[in-house]
């Protein structure tokens, strides 16, 4: 057992697996000499050699398609996208190519594909680098779309994500990568996908998140304790596969909901969460479900991050008004 | 700067060898590359001939591009190289192992896993979202070439889809990485009915494989002597780790785009009847009709055999099984999530 940062959880999890397997092989921009812009990839160059640890051209479509070729040579690609944001450029090879191959080739070819990709905001990063375009990628059937929140997370459902025969986009949350350390097992472990965590337990209301906003949601829980209202906190973990499961049971105990996200309000997965909510814990709700997310306008330069974002204060507010209904 | 385009040719449309040409292909071989461009082209009259009567899909024929077709696809060993599709290429498919029954079960709509393109056959899906096949074959031949293997990729574009993204990323990355994988780009002067001219400023597209640091060649692709050769040595060349070819055939679609379209609206008859006297199969028919290799009989034999193939696989591909409601969900993923297993069962009636 070591203390370990989201992104030392992240270099483990992918270094350990390369051990293991000589199939995986990390591609895309950086990664190699520097590590990638975050060193999530440091060091993996030195241990395990420039032919499973790739620095690519700059050019998303091919980071992807190419990862599918080679993962129907036998190959085990990670490949790296540097910013979430940047998939547009590669996008017809995520959600219509790399999502559906298994399917065009009626089950002949899989493809075993992670892509990582950092996001968020937070962090003042230029135009495009924080853009939380997970909910894209929801409309394509056959990608699996994980969100860790925390260091632990980081790297069970990184070792879930490279060994599942199916590609996964791997979101990370590029606030959090170094904002604290938690115990992370240095052996081999995974969290599986399509289970939600409870990391909080109340009585008076479910603050729905994934990802950075998992962090916003247990603030705003202890600030909401200071009030008197006992918010339980879930972590949704994976958007596909989704633990609806313990979704609703965490709803149906408290009756009261207000789902947290980075990406803009409408069409977010957040809209997905209501609706389900609306559907499967109707007859539970004591109240209209609320969400806290970023406004429908485009993700702003820095200096206006801080009104964009989902906030703290945003998300106490929006309990203490649902909570009192 | 006006670039040297040097066209590789062999064979004269009237049937004579061009002045100085050697062909390396024997007798034997080149009468099954006629066999072979034969079945595509009686499979297109098949095929459409079974579209108008409402018992096959949209249908897009390679007519008038057979010599590309069967000239490349015949530069590999089906044991150990593969084939990564657009979608004008159904003899290269068939002839490198994908059984003509499945193509066929396949565009009757007789889609299950039956007609699915069998373990062991070194083909990818037909790729409709053009150029995005491309880096699918860079990356497969990168993969091949770590894992030491000894294996080539072909992969085939046209002149329009050339004007994709993913073409130039495609290229790039296999130049880069000295990928094992041969572009072949048919340049049939048409993209559904945008000319080639719209594609390029330039007078050649094999021109730019010089911005992507490998050799670029042009052949007549109505040649398939000619077709057979470089694509031969784009082969050795890939085998031997001197990295990629990009190849440009230049042929001429001698038909419509698909099975909707309707090239009276754009095209000169003036061009089709042109290209018709460059015919890829006529040539070879005279070529060997003046060496005393075919005549009549032959013709008629060789015709007779071949259609009796296509009817065979035709017969069998409409036994296939017929599209089944629950293979809506089949093959989205290893293990369906729980939520899509529920939309399966409500779909299906079980609860």
């Amino acid at each position: 057992m070591s203390q370990r940062n989201i992104i030392e959880a992240i270099n483990n999890a992918i270094d350990e697996e390369m051990k293991r397997d000589p199939r995986v092989m990390v591609l895309g921009l950086d990664v190699g000499k520097l590590g990638g812009v975050f060193r999530a990839t440091s060091g993996l160059l030195d241990k395990h050699g420039p032919e499973r640890v790739v620095d690519t051209p700059l050019a998303e479509a091919s980071i992807v398609g190419a990862s599918l070729g080679l993962a129907i040579s036998g190959m085990v690609p990670v490949a790296e996208i540097q910013f979430l944001g940047f998939t547009a450029q590669g996008f017809h090879q995520i959600g219509p190519q790399l999502a559906k191959y298994r399917a065009r080739s009626r089950g002949r070819y899989h493809c075993q594909v992670t892509i990582r990709a950092p996001f968020g905001g937070g962090i003042t990063s230029p135009e495009f680098h924080s853009d939380a375009v997970e909910a894209q990628f929801v409309q394509s059937p056959g990608i699996k779309i994980v969100m860790p929140s925390n260091a632990y997370d980081a790297k069970g459902l990184l070792l879930e994500a490279i060994r599942d025969p199916d590609p996964v986009l791997y979101c990370e949350p590029d606030r959090l990568y170094r904002l604290g350390r938690m115990e992370v097992p240095d052996e081999d472990y995974t969290v599986p996908f399509g289970k939600a965590a409870v990391i909080r337990e109340g009585d008076d209301i479910t603050l729905v998140a994934w990802s950075a906003a998992v962090e916003l949601c247990t603030r705003a829980a202890d600030q909401l304790a200071a009030e008197g209202i006992s918010a339980t906190v879930v972590d949704l973990r994976t958007l596909v596969p989704f633990d609806v499961e313990t979704l609703v049971g965490a709803v149906a105990k408290t009756g009261r909901c207000v789902v947290v996200h980075e990406a803009p309000l409408s069409a977010g997965f957040g809209a997905e969460v209501v609706a389900t909510l609306a559907n499967e814990a109707f007859y539970d709700l004591d109240a209209p479900i609320a969400r806290v997310c970023a406004y429908d306008v485009p993700y702003p330069a820095g200096s206006f991050e801080a009104w964009y974002l989902p906030s703290v204060e945003r998300v106490v507010a929006a309990a203490r008004s649902t909570a009192s209904r | 700067m006006t670039a040297v385009i040097t066209k590789h040719s062999i064979l004269n449309p009237d049937g004579t060898l061009v002045k100085g040409a050697k062909p390396k292909v024997g007798d034997e071989l080149l009468l099954e590359m006629l066999r072979w461009m034969l079945m595509s082209r009686i499979y297109d009259e098949r095929a459409i001939a079974l579209q108008r009567q409402g018992k096959y899909g949209v249908f897009s024929p390679a007519l008038g591009q057979e010599a590309s077709v069967v000239g490349s696809a015949m530069a590999l060993d089906p044991a150990r190289d593969w084939i990564v599709p657009q979608y004008r290429e159904l003899m290269a498919v068939v002839r490198h192992g994908y059984p003509l029954e499945r193509v066929a079960a396949n565009g009757m709509g007789r889609i299950s896993d039956a007609s699915r393109i069998p373990d062991g056959v070194n083909v990818l899906p037909n790729q409709v979202a053009l150029a995005a096949q491309l880096p699918h074959a860079t990356g497969l031949a990168w993969g091949l070439k770590l894992q030491k293997k000894d294996s080539v990729v072909m992969t085939y574009v046209g002149d329009g889809g050339s004007s994709e993204g993913d073409f130039h990323e495609a290229l790039n990355l296999a130049g880069v990485m000295r990928a094992p994988v041969v572009f072949f780009l048919q340049n049939n002067q048409w993209a559904i009915s945008t000319p080639s001219r719209r594609q390029t400023a330039t007078p050649s597209f094999a021109l730019r494989a010089a911005g992507y640091g490998f050799p670029g060649v042009t052949v007549d692709g109505n040649d398939v002597l000619a077709v057979y050769e470089v694509a031969t040595e784009a082969v050795q060349r890939a085998r031997a780790g001197d990295g990629p070819t990009l190849i440009e055939s230049l042929t001429y679609r001698m038909s419509f785009h698909n099975t909707t379209d309707n090239p009276s609206l754009y095209e000169d008859p003036k061009e089709r009847e042109e290209a018709k006297r460059r015919d890829p199969i006529e040539r070879v028919i005279k070529h060997l009709a003046k060496r005393g290799l075919w005549g009549s009989e032959i013709d008629r034999e060789t015709r007779a055999s071949v259609r009796a193939e296509i009817d065979a696989a035709l017969e069998r591909a409409a036994t296939f099984p017929a599209a089944e409601p629950g293979q809506l969900f089949e093959h989205v993923y290893a293990e369906l999530p729980e939520r899509v297993r529920k939309q399966r069962a409500e779909f299906l009636g079980e609860s």
